[in-house]
């Protein structure tokens, strides 16, 4: 006769609430999330759910945890603040890739870059991605500080802010340019070359102005080695530091402007 | 006169006719004098102030009724509860209205969480800006022409696109000019522009003037890069692209 017997052994989904359970009371997780992250507690729609993603989390240096209905509109921003500085992420990604195959030597620089493209997996792929994206960042911080002139956001209380936004196009455009030699071949050296001789007629110190950036009176491996420096070190520090005021102010003055 | 909310107004006219309905039967009349709780003096006290008080006229109505049923209410029920017009425990004496007392700095904005609506829009950017690059970095490679060579000038030797604008100057003006002074005093009226424009609005039909210098400016820059980009030939002469060929990297 059949008898229904009842399995001792807990199922699989038993068990792995166990584990989940047991992960989510231990010590360490607990260490890791806040009181109160969605990763703690578990996630269901509410209105204080939703205010906790933001509340508890690492997000809350960028965003608050409501926005005004009008800044979300993506017709509004068009999202050119917010994708400068995902293309500078993904730049950062990508450049630090190129760094493991890259010596800014003159002698070496343009051998690795074409050995990258080669024999490295993904080398041509990152390589494309880092400068397709440099070109790419150019246009959208461009099209950032003109979106932001027609909508008339530059106006108090956001004038600094607007400043630091100009300091951030130059400094993108320096980022551009210093990398723009590192391949090292005749497009990026006479390139740099028509770019220099242009500072060099900077009133006064023009020639002083050349020598510093040239690392002397023509273009060689000392430019490179203090253009890479520039470009992978210095230029990036200095531009982390005046988009953290940037997003600072940002919150600051209210979040972003408008409506029309 | 401060506006009293209308359902306050109904709860009290609903207890004042209640209160008279009460009021006109004997036994609610008859009570205060029955309550043992009261002592005798305050009873009396009560009784004189009332006389009085009609006599003055109604200014005390509706309290003097309140008092009345709060009185009547044990007697009727044997509970020990004060109760009020209609039940109620309290009175209402005014109504303050939050601005009166209270500094309100911020009109009430409408918002919306950042997640999900914020948060999710900016992800989809990210993911279709990833993307855009990725397959155009399948498809399109970037350029590396021969080994950088000091002793041979290509011909023509163009700045990076961003900066072809100047050099396009280069070719009309002085070095000094078309490198450093222009290009500076444009930076320097991008960074002055919020002082300079007095003008608080930030609408489009207001802001007419402060527009159209900005559309030139940015057109004035965006004609110089094309022509330096796709109209320049070797030597840097001009040229037609459609006709002798693009002389562009990016």
């Amino acid at each position: 006769m059949a008898k229904v017997i009842e399995d001792p052994r807990p199922t699989a989904k038993e068990r792995l609430n166990k584990t989940v359970d047991g992960v989510q009371g231990s010590q360490a997780w607990n260490s890791i999330f806040r009181p109160g992250s969605i990763f703690r507690k578990g996630y269901t729609d509410s209105p204080r759910n939703r205010s906790y993603v933001i509340m508890n989390s690492v997000l809350y240096h960028l965003h608050p945890v409501k926005v005004k209905r009008h800044a979300v509109k993506v017709s509004y921003t068009l999202c050119l603040g917010g994708l400068s500085f995902f293309l500078f992420i993904l730049l950062t990604v990508t450049g630090i890739f190129l760094m493991f195959f890259y010596r800014p030597e003159a002698t070496a620089a343009w051998n690795d870059i074409s050995s990258l493209q080669t024999s490295v997996a993904f080398g041509l792929l990152v390589r494309n991605m880092h400068r397709w994206g440099a070109h790419l960042m150019v246009l959208s911080v461009f099209l950032h500080m003109a979106r932001v002139f027609y909508h008339g956001a530059y106006k108090a209380p956001r004038e600094f802010n607007w400043v630091i936004g100009v300091v951030l196009l130059t400094l993108t455009l320096l980022l551009s340019f210093t990398g723009y030699l590192l391949p090292w071949d005749q497009l990026s050296m006479w390139a740099v070359a028509v770019g220099t001789n242009m500072m060099g007629y900077t009133p006064v110190f023009g020639s002083q102005v050349r020598f510093v950036l040239l690392g002397g009176v023509e273009i060689g491996s000392e430019t490179l080695l203090r253009w890479y420096v520039l470009h992978v070190l210095m230029l990036p520090f200095v531009i982390v530091i005046f988009m953290a005021i940037h997003f600072w102010r940002v919150r600051k003055d209210g979040g972003i402007s408008g409506p029309l | 006169m401060t506006e009293i909310p209308e359902h306050l107004l109904k709860r009290a006219q609903a207890a004042r006719d209640k209160a008279a309905a009460d009021a006109g039967t004997p036994s609610a009349s008859d009570a205060p004098a029955a309550d043992p709780r009261i002592p005798a003096h305050l009873l009396e006290r009560s009784k004189a102030a009332k006389t009085k008080a009609d006599g003055e006229g109604g200014a005390v109505a509706v309290a003097e009724k309140v008092g009345a049923l709060v009185a009547a209410a044990p007697a009727a029920g044997g509970i020990p509860v004060g109760a009020g017009p209609g039940g109620h425990t309290q009175r209402l004496l005014t109504v303050v209205k939050s601005g009166s007392i209270q500094d309100v700095k911020a009109t009430p904005v409408d918002k919306v969480h950042t997640w999900p609506h914020l948060l999710a829009a900016e992800f989809v950017a990210a993911l279709a800006c990833t993307a855009f690059l990725f397959f155009f970095s399948i498809f399109v490679n970037a350029p590396l022409l021969q080994l950088a060579n000091p002793n041979r000038t290509p011909n023509p030797s163009k700045a990076p696109w961003y900066f072809l604008g100047l050099q396009e100057l280069l070719t009309m003006f002085h070095p000094m000019v078309a490198g450093v002074t222009v290009p500076g005093i444009a930076l320097f009226a991008l960074i002055l522009a919020p002082y300079i424009d007095k003008n608080p609005s930030n609408k489009p039909e207001d802001r007419k003037f402060a527009t159209s210098i900005m559309t030139v400016h940015l057109m004035f820059w965006a004609v110089l890069v094309m022509i330096g980009s796709f109209f320049r030939g070797p030597g840097f002469n001009f040229v037609f692209p459609w006709r002798d060929g693009l002389f562009f990297e990016l």
